[in-house]
């Protein structure tokens, strides 16, 4: 048995924030109180359940230079993150029970729960729908085609039926494919001045309110990956008060950083969708606050300098974030848009709860997937020093606030010193 | 005054600097008119023509500038070479860095690839066109056309009208001008202006009638051949009705008004033909004379610049 005690317990799902011990035999959180129990003083840093990550790319099969699941797995274990649900736009496509066996085989490299999602249409062509039923069975936990849209409406009705019909959770990209094809910045006197293919916030509104449109008609579980706009915010808000069922989630990326961010070109700043305007910043952390937005995800996307060191246009979009989620996401917490717990659940909790597991809680009987952090302690970083093997990070030599101390994945210590 | 190492764009310069590039090319200009052309500022110095995108006529007035200084000057069509390779443009450019040039032109079709290659070299690299982004040597030889001709660089009213979103000449003027405190004018359909344009201090109108009230420049840009039909304006002839300069259209912008364009042009679709050949009102001819001027002094500035760069690099 593993005793820490002298912790700040981090708690969502009750909302509480107090300080006491924690016991974890077995895997499991055994015990939880107010009182001081003889064990591991951890000097009232923060305990809090471990960060559970929807949409993370890790790059097996086939770009295994960029991320492997041993390098992922480190990654995560370093930022705190204990569960990590990955994309299926690998190559070859995770899209038939096959490759998701090679996926499941390939993951028990990774020191962290690995979770994976398969791709809603073969190939993420949005042609054909995948072998939903079959990709359940081998442990498929949703089905997305990640920033490939389904163009064809048709097409996306009939896999969302055909999902809803076996209680399968589907992940959406809102964005109005035409529209934002070639873009590679949000368009504004920014854009213009910078000369670069720009796209409109609408594109986002658009593809969200389609999307909404047949979740409605389909009945489908469905997640939003990233809303990241203030347009898009009233077809959430209607979705949820007519009662579909319905969860938006947001980028690490898009809560800390605007698009002026980009400057000179710097492609580590070219995202999917790109960075927005301050106001949709702002109005995305108060959707966050509010819980019209209930998820915050990494988007881990590892890239190498190859793909990065290019003309804007012609640049790789994404960045990786698994160790820089929690430090960047302690910043709504110390700029007062948020508390720890209600951060908490949007990191741990809310994605739990979205995939129906027992993680993302602080209570007896849970899992022991756990994080010990010191949400005061700043550090410059240096993408030098991130495990992941891609150091495409826009973080680079920023001076952040928290650190993980200690990371358990079904209590056993996977990150930190021994303590 | 004008202290910089590479010349990527109008954004970065001063007034002053400006100024004084302007200043310099008024005797490039004089120079240019003799019957000896030739002058040994850049002599034994070595200028690299790098053009990634098609261009005659700029990389024409880029050749004989160089040339007209003593340079030697080496013209790489880069669509033809490399890049077919596979090779990436920062390869390319390490590549052509270790050939010590002194002097890299640079034309290329995406924004801001420019500025990625002057960050990689250790000469100086002066942009002759990224993407949609800037074309510096443009926009100053049409502020000198100007200022020649109207004897100021500034109150001037400036009416810039057509395809303002995929030129990079309608921005790098907007920036020159409005720096120089001109009021600017964009006439264009709605389709062919970048939004949030607005908001770089410029007058936006799309009608042509209105906007010209008062003018004392009019810049007409050209429409690339692949943008119309039907994608952003509906046909050739609509455009030239609405948008094109003929004799009517111009007679509204003050009588002393001149026309520029920085070609080439299309005939009868942006301008009509006439007043393209006018030579009371077209300076058209005269702003490919100011571009080799322009571009002499601007090779001259940065060659005086990077020797300095270089003595203090030593140094240090």
């Amino acid at each position: 048995m593993t005793i820490l005690t002298n912790v700040r317990l981090i708690d969502p799902e009750a909302g509480t924030e107090m300080t006491g011990s924690l016991a974890i035999e077995d895997g499991r959180i055994a015990e939880v109180t107010e009182r001081p129990l003889a064990g591991i003083d951890c000097g009232g840093m923060c305990l809090a359940p471990g960060i559970v990550d929807i949409g993370v790319k890790v790059c097996e099969p086939g770009e295994r230079h960029k991320e492997s699941f041993r390098s992922a797995g480190l990654a995560a274990a370093a930022g705190g993150v204990t569960t990590i649900v990955t994309r299926p736009d690998t190559d070859p496509v995770t899209d038939s029970p096959e490759t998701l066996e090679f996926v499941r085989k390939r993951s028990a490299d990774s020191l962290v729960h690995v979770l994976p999602m398969a791709a809603l249409t073969k190939g993420r062509l949005g042609a054909e729908m995948s072998e939903i039923g079959f990709l359940l069975d081998a442990g498929a936990v949703a089905f997305t085609d990640c920033d490939s849209v389904v163009e064809n409406t048709k097409v996306l009705t009939r896999a969302m039926s055909y999902a809803a019909s076996l209680g399968a959770l589907v992940i959406g990209h809102p964005q109005e494919p035409v529209l934002s094809k070639g873009a590679c910045i949000t368009s504004g006197a920014f854009a213009a001045k910078l000369g670069l293919p720009a796209v409109s916030p609408l594109a986002e509104r658009m593809g969200l309110e389609r999307d909404l449109a047949l979740v409605e008609a389909t009945g489908v579980k469905w997640h939003a990956d990233q809303i990241t706009c203030a347009a898009a915010l009233p077809a959430l808000e209607r979705a949820r008060e007519a009662g579909l069922d319905v969860t938006a989630g947001t980028s690490i990326h898009h809560l800390t950083l605007n698009l002026l961010d980009i400057d000179d070109y710097r492609t580590f700043f070219k995202l999917k969708p790109p960075l927005r305007h301050e106001e949709d910043r702002m109005a995305i952390v108060s959707a966050l606050s509010d819980g019209l937005i209930d998820i915050i995800s990494s988007m881990h996307t590892p890239q190498d300098e190859e793909s990065k060191r290019l003309p804007f246009e012609a640049a790789a979009s994404g960045a990786v974030a698994l160790e820089t989620l929690l430090p960047a996401a302690l910043q709504l917490v110390h700029a007062g848009h948020l508390s720890l717990p209600r951060l908490w659940a949007a990191l741990s909790l809310n994605p739990a709860k979205r995939l129906g597991l027992e993680a993302g809680r602080l209570s007896e009987g849970a899992p022991a997937d756990l994080v010990l952090f010191n949400p005061d302690a700043p550090f410059v970083l240096d993408r030098a020093d991130l495990r992941s093997k891609s150091k495409n990070t826009p973080y680079d030599l920023r001076r952040m606030t928290g650190k993980v101390q200690a990371t358990w994945v079904a209590g056993h210590q996977v990150f930190g010193s021994s303590l | 005054m004008f202290s910089q190492r590479h010349l990527l764009g109008i954004e970065g310069l001063s007034q002053s600097d400006i100024t004084a590039i302007l200043d310099l090319s008024e005797t490039y200009v004089e120079q240019n008119r003799k019957t000896n052309k030739h002058l040994d500022v850049l002599t034994g110095l070595t200028q690299i023509n790098m053009f990634f995108e098609n261009s005659t006529r700029t990389q024409a007035s880029f050749e004989l500038a160089g040339k007209r200084l003593g340079a030697d000057v080496m013209n790489m069509s880069m669509q033809a070479s490399s890049i077919k390779k596979g090779e990436t443009l920062i390869d390319t450019a390490l590549t052509l860095n270790a050939m010590h040039p002194d002097l890299l032109v640079v034309r290329h079709p995406n924004s801001g690839a420019v500025n990625l290659l002057a960050s990689k070299v250790n000469c100086s690299v002066l942009n002759a066109g990224d993407g949609r982004h800037e074309h510096p040597t443009q926009a100053l030889l049409d502020a000198l056309t100007i200022r020649r001709r109207k004897g100021r660089l500034h109150r001037l009213t400036i009416a810039i009208c057509g395809d303002i979103a995929h030129s990079r000449v309608a921005r790098s003027n907007i920036i020159l001008l409005g720096k120089m405190e001109n009021r600017i004018r964009l006439i264009a359909p709605p389709t062919l202006l970048p939004s949030g344009i607005d908001k770089l201090g410029v007058e936006v109108t799309g009608d042509m009638r209105e906007g010209l009230k008062d003018v004392d420049v009019v810049m007409m840009l050209r429409l690339q051949r692949e943008r119309m039909d039907g994608g952003f304006i509906p046909s050739e002839r609509e455009y030239f009705h609405r948008f094109g300069l003929d004799d009517e259209k111009l007679a509204i912008a003050n009588d002393d008004a001149i026309v520029m364009h920085p070609g080439p042009m299309n005939r009868g679709v942006e301008i009509d033909g006439l007043i393209a050949d006018d030579i009371n009102r077209s300076v058209i001819q005269e702003q490919v004379e100011m571009g080799v001027a322009v571009r002499m002094a601007a090779m001259d500035l940065l060659a005086r610049n990077h020797k300095r760069w270089r003595v203090e690099e030593a140094m240090a």
